[in-house]
């Protein structure tokens, strides 16, 4: 505790004047998977088990590669915002909490990338 | 930070059985944590006896019976016994209110009493608030206008003054900021729902001209965005009040004033 006033404390570092950008995201992607995660799940459903050239038809047809990438988008970029959070409540100790940040944007971001380079290379063919 | 088990040094052990009163008609035991940090000794729960046929109706009646009467060692705030001064709050049969007015009829089998959750404590009942009071004077807790005085009042319509309802009650006792998880967890950054209702009172004030600053200050993952609607707060309030709506209403403000 030392001799810092209790405001001190309080304010410590100021405002970080930003967190509606993250809030207002999260939000936005939440909407978005609500109609797209429906939409994607039948989709993938229908396809399980098919033979490897229906798949690839299927998800050869642009409003369905368009709609399954949106939503590969959509659910990375809400699960890292959440996993941010998550991370952010109760993750404290600096080198654990930076550690976290690190491996959430740097994971997510691949398999984004990943889900999204895949349904290009079918949808492109 | 997170914890899931208590520190060594706070572990509750069991305590001391007081004596039952005599040729008691309406018998009630009251288990009440005891911590007393000049003994050295870890936190314990006593468990006295009253007769409730012989005690006030309500909580704090019965703690200030046992004070008078039975052990006046045991600490606790009170002021005004009627629910405006907000210094009784404690964790009162798992919840966070105020002992004046939480009746003994609405608790069911013995009367466990605790002080509020999660906050240091001076002694017994008495957490230390200093933190939380702290938190509430960053807000500006007050009128900040820039235009030049007028002769007489800042003047606002029956209308604006109605949208000030259900924020000015606020009595600061505490109980919701402290039945708040995320104000356990990252209560250090995290303003909590008091404060933040308090905040709201002023920036929702039609007389109030730094409603920019005010949201500025606030605008920050931790002092405003820790809040994910668990909503303990407006369970907790025993004014009634909802600060969690509060809260949201400026979270809304934060997106109006970008979008």
């Amino acid at each position: 505790m030392g001799m810092i006033t209790p405001r001190a404390r309080v304010e410590g570092l100021g405002s970080a004047k930003s967190g509606t950008e993250h809030w207002w995201g999260q939000r936005v992607t939440a909407v978005a998977l609500a109609v797209l995660t429906p939409i994607f799940l039948v989709g993938f459903a229908k396809m399980l088990g098919r033979p490897y050239e229906e798949v690839l038809a299927f998800y050869g047809r642009p409003l369905n590669a368009i709609l399954a990438g949106l939503f590969i988008a959509a659910a990375f970029v809400h699960l890292k915002q959440g996993l941010q959070v998550v991370i952010e409540d109760y993750v404290h100790s600096p080198a654990l909490k930076t550690t976290a940040f690190l491996a959430n944007t740097l994971l997510t971001t691949a398999f984004a990338a990943a889900g999204i380079f895949s349904l290009a290379i079918i949808a492109l063919r | 930070m997170v914890a899931f088990t208590l520190p060594k040094n706070s572990r509750i052990v069991s305590g001391k059985t007081w004596p039952k009163p005599a040729d008691a008609k309406n018998l009630r035991a009251f288990k009440i944590y005891r911590y007393d940090p000049e003994s050295g000794e870890n936190p314990r729960v006593d468990t006295y006896y009253l007769d409730l046929a012989d005690c006030g109706p309500m909580v704090l009646d019965a703690i200030i019976k046992i004070k008078n009467e039975v052990d006046p060692t045991l600490t606790f705030r009170r002021s005004c016994r009627e629910g405006i001064c907000g210094s009784c709050a404690m964790n009162i049969d798992g919840r966070n209110t105020l002992a004046c007015t939480k009746g003994l009829d609405e608790i069911k089998g013995d009367v466990k009493i605790y002080p509020l959750p999660h906050m240091p404590v001076v002694k017994d009942l008495v957490p230390d608030l200093t933190h939380f009071y702290a938190q509430h004077a960053s807000i500006k807790p007050w009128l900040e206008t820039k235009s030049p005085p007028p002769a007489a009042e800042w003047k606002q319509s029956i209308e604006d003054r109605r949208k000030l309802d259900g924020l000015y009650e606020c009595i600061l006792c505490s109980c919701c900021s402290t039945s708040c998880p995320s104000y356990w967890w990252n209560g250090d950054r995290y303003l909590g729902p008091a404060a933040l209702l308090q905040a709201y009172r002023w920036i929702a004030d039609s007389r109030d001209e730094a409603r920019g600053e005010r949201l500025d200050n606030l605008e920050d993952p931790f002092r405003l965005y820790r809040c994910h609607t668990i909503m303990n707060c407006a369970n907790a309030c025993p004014k009634g009040l909802n600060p969690a709506k509060a809260i949201g209403e400026i979270k809304k403000m934060m997106v109006e004033r970008q979008v």
